[in-house]
C-alpha cells in the first residue's frame, strides 16, 4: 500500500523537532532512519501522523568516549555501530548485536535511537540497553532528563517519553576487564525477527540477562541473574524458564519460547566458559 | 494545515547523475517517486515494507530501501538505480556473470539484487560463499533458488580481486 502521512516537517536543530512536536499536539511522529516508521505508513498503520524528520541532525549521531562512559547519539545508524572501534572496545554487546538486525540495506538507514524508541518487544538493542544497564538522555520542552532502560520499556511500542520529548543519546557503562558481554537468538532466516532472544552481560560480581521476543517488552530476568550470582547455572536455566511467560503466536509457541530462552542461556554461558579458556 | 508542517515539499537531488527538481506528496516514498514522476521502473515496488528488496537503490553510495525511504529524505542525496549503474558500466561484470550462470529466471528481483551484490562488492576481498549469502538475506528471489546468484557475485568478487581491482 501506500504511505498516509499528515504532514512533514523537516527538524533544523533538536529545539526546532521539540517545537515542532509540541505544536503537532499529540499528532507528531519522530522520523529518524524510517526504517520501521516508514514501513508502518506504507501498511497505513498510522496514518495522518506529523512527521517531524530529524534524520539531518548531525548533533544527534556519533559515538563517544565521556570517561567513565560510553555515549551513543540517538541518530547513530546501526551500521556505524557495527564499524564503530569505539562500541567494539566499550559494548561489544552491540557490536555483536548489529549483525542480527534486520538485512544489510537496513542496517544502512535505521538508527540505535529509532530502535529505542520505537520499543518493538522483538527488537535487538531495547534488550542490550537494558542488560547493559543504559541510560536514555531525552529532550522536551521542559528540559533534559535521563530515564534508565530498566524505566524506559513501557509495553509494546510504548515507552517512557511523553508525546513532545525526542530521545537524544544513550550512555552505557564501559565494558571493564573481565567483563564479558554475549547475545544469542534464534531466528527462522538470517534478518528474520528473532523467536527468542537473550542478552547476557558478565561484571566480576554481578550477572545481568535480557530476553527479548518473550514479552512485551525486553525483559531482565531477575531470579536467572541471582541463580548465575551464586554459581548456579542448571537452576539459572530453570529459574529462567519459569519465570518468562512468553507469547504464542503464528512464530512459535510459548512453551517453544520458553525451551529456547534456556538453549540461549545455555550457549551465552557456554560462551563464556570458551572466552576463559 | 498545523503549522510548520507541508503536505507537498520540493526536492532536489541528482538521479543517476543529472540534477532533478521536483515537488513530491511527503508521503511519496522513493521508489514509487524513481518510477512514477522518473519513469525509472527498474528499481520495483513490491512488498512495501522492506522485506523483499526489491526497491533496493544506491543513496549517497549505500545500499538501502526504497521503500523506507521517503522521496522528501532524498534532499540533497545522490540517488543510483540500476539504469544508471547500466549506463556507468559500473555492474556489467555483474550482470554478464548472472546471465552466465542463470541467476535470474523472471528478472523481478534482479535490479535490487544487482545493487545488494555491487555494495557487497565494493567491501573487496571475495567473501566467502556464507558471507555472500548473509549480505543477500534481505532479497527475496522466488525463482532460481539462490545458489545461482551466489556463485554469480562470488565469480565476479573473484574475477575482479584477480584482476587487482575491487
Amino acid at each position: 500500500m501506500k504511505a498516509s502521512a499528515g504532514g512533514y516537517a523537516r527538524a533544523e536543530s533538536t529545539r526546532h523537532a521539540i517545537e515542532l512536536l509540541v505544536s503537532a499536539d499529540g499528532q507528531g511522529r519522530v522520523l529518524a532512519g524510517g526504517q520501521s516508521l516508514v514501513a508502518a505508513l506504507n501498511m497505513r498503520l498510522s496514518s495522518d501522523d506529523l512527521l517531524v524528520d530529524i534524520s539531518r541532525l548531525s548533533e544527534l549521531s556519533g559515538v563517544r568516549d565521556a570517561g567513565g562512559t560510553l555515549r551513543i547519539g540517538a541518530l547513530t545508524r546501526h551500521a556505524e555501530i557495527g564499524r564503530s572501534q569505539l562500541v567494539r572496545t566499550h559494548a561489544p554487546l552491540l557490536s555483536e548485536a548489529v549483525r542480527y538486525i534486520a538485512h544489510a540495506a537496513i542496517r544502512n538507514r535505521g538508527t540505535i535511537g529509532g530502535a529505542l524508541a520505537h520499543a518493538d518487544p522483538a527488537a535487538e538493542f531495547p534488550a542490550c540497553a537494558l542488560a547493559l544497564g543504559a541510560t536514555l538522555h531525552v529532550e522536551g520542552p521542559n528540559g533534559a532528563r535521563a530515564i534508565a532502560a530498566e524505566d524506559f520499556f513501557e509495553s509494546v511500542f510504548t515507552t517512557a517519553l511523553d508525546e513532545d520529548e525526542i530521545l537524544v543519546e544513550l550512555s552505557l557503562p564501559k565494558c571493564g576487564p573481565g567483563d564479558a558481554q554475549v547475545i544469542e537468538e534464534v531466528a527462522r532466516r538470517s534478518g528474520d525477527y528473532a523467536l527468542a532472544g537473550l542478552c547476557l552481560v558478565k561484571r566480576p560480581t554481578a550477572y545481568r540477562v535480557a530476553l527479548f521476543s518473550v514479552a512485551e517488552t525486553p525483559v531482565l530476568a531477575q531470579r536467572c541473574m541471582a541463580a548465575l550470582e551464586a554459581g548456579d547455572p542448571d537452576g539459572a536455566v530453570e529459574a529462567l524458564r519459569a519465570e518468562i511467560s512468553p507469547p504464542s503466536d503464528t512464530q512459535a509457541t510459548a512453551e517453544y519460547r520458553r525451551h529456547l530462552a534456556g538453549i540461549l542461556l545455555r550457549r551465552a554461558l557456554a560462551r563464556l566458559q570458551g572466552d576463559r579458556s | 494545515m498545523t503549522p510548520g508542517f507541508v503536505r507537498k515539499a520540493d526536492v532536489a537531488l541528482t538521479v543517476n547523475g543529472e540534477p532533478v527538481e521536483a515537488t513530491v506528496p511527503v508521503g511519496q516514498h522513493l521508489v514509487d517517486f524513481l518510477r512514477l514522476e522518473l519513469g525509472l521502473t527498474g528499481a520495483h515496488a513490491s512488498c512495501e515494507h522492506g522485506v523483499c528488496g526489491a526497491c533496493t537503490v544506491q543513496v549517497d553510495g549505500q545500499a538501502i530501501r526504497g521503500c523506507l525511504m521517503l522521496a522528501v529524505q532524498a534532499e540533497g542525496t545522490e540517488v543510483w538505480t540500476v539504469e544508471g549503474l547500466t549506463e556507468q558500466a559500473a555492474i556489467t561484470d555483474l550482470q554478464d556473470a548472472f546471465v552466465a550462470r542463470n541467476a535470474l529466471q523472471c528478472g523481478f528481483c534482479t535490479p535490487g539484487f544487482l545493487v545488494a551484490a555491487k555494495d557487497l562488492l565494493a567491501m573487496g576481498g571475495v567473501p566467502t560463499r556464507a558471507e555472500t549469502r548473509e549480505h543477500l538475506s534481505g532479497n527475496y528471489c522466488r525463482c532460481t533458488g539462490y545458489e545461482a546468484i551466489i556463485d554469480a557475485v562470488r565469480s565476479v568478487a573473484q574475477a575482479r580481486a584477480a584482476k587487482g581491482a575491487v
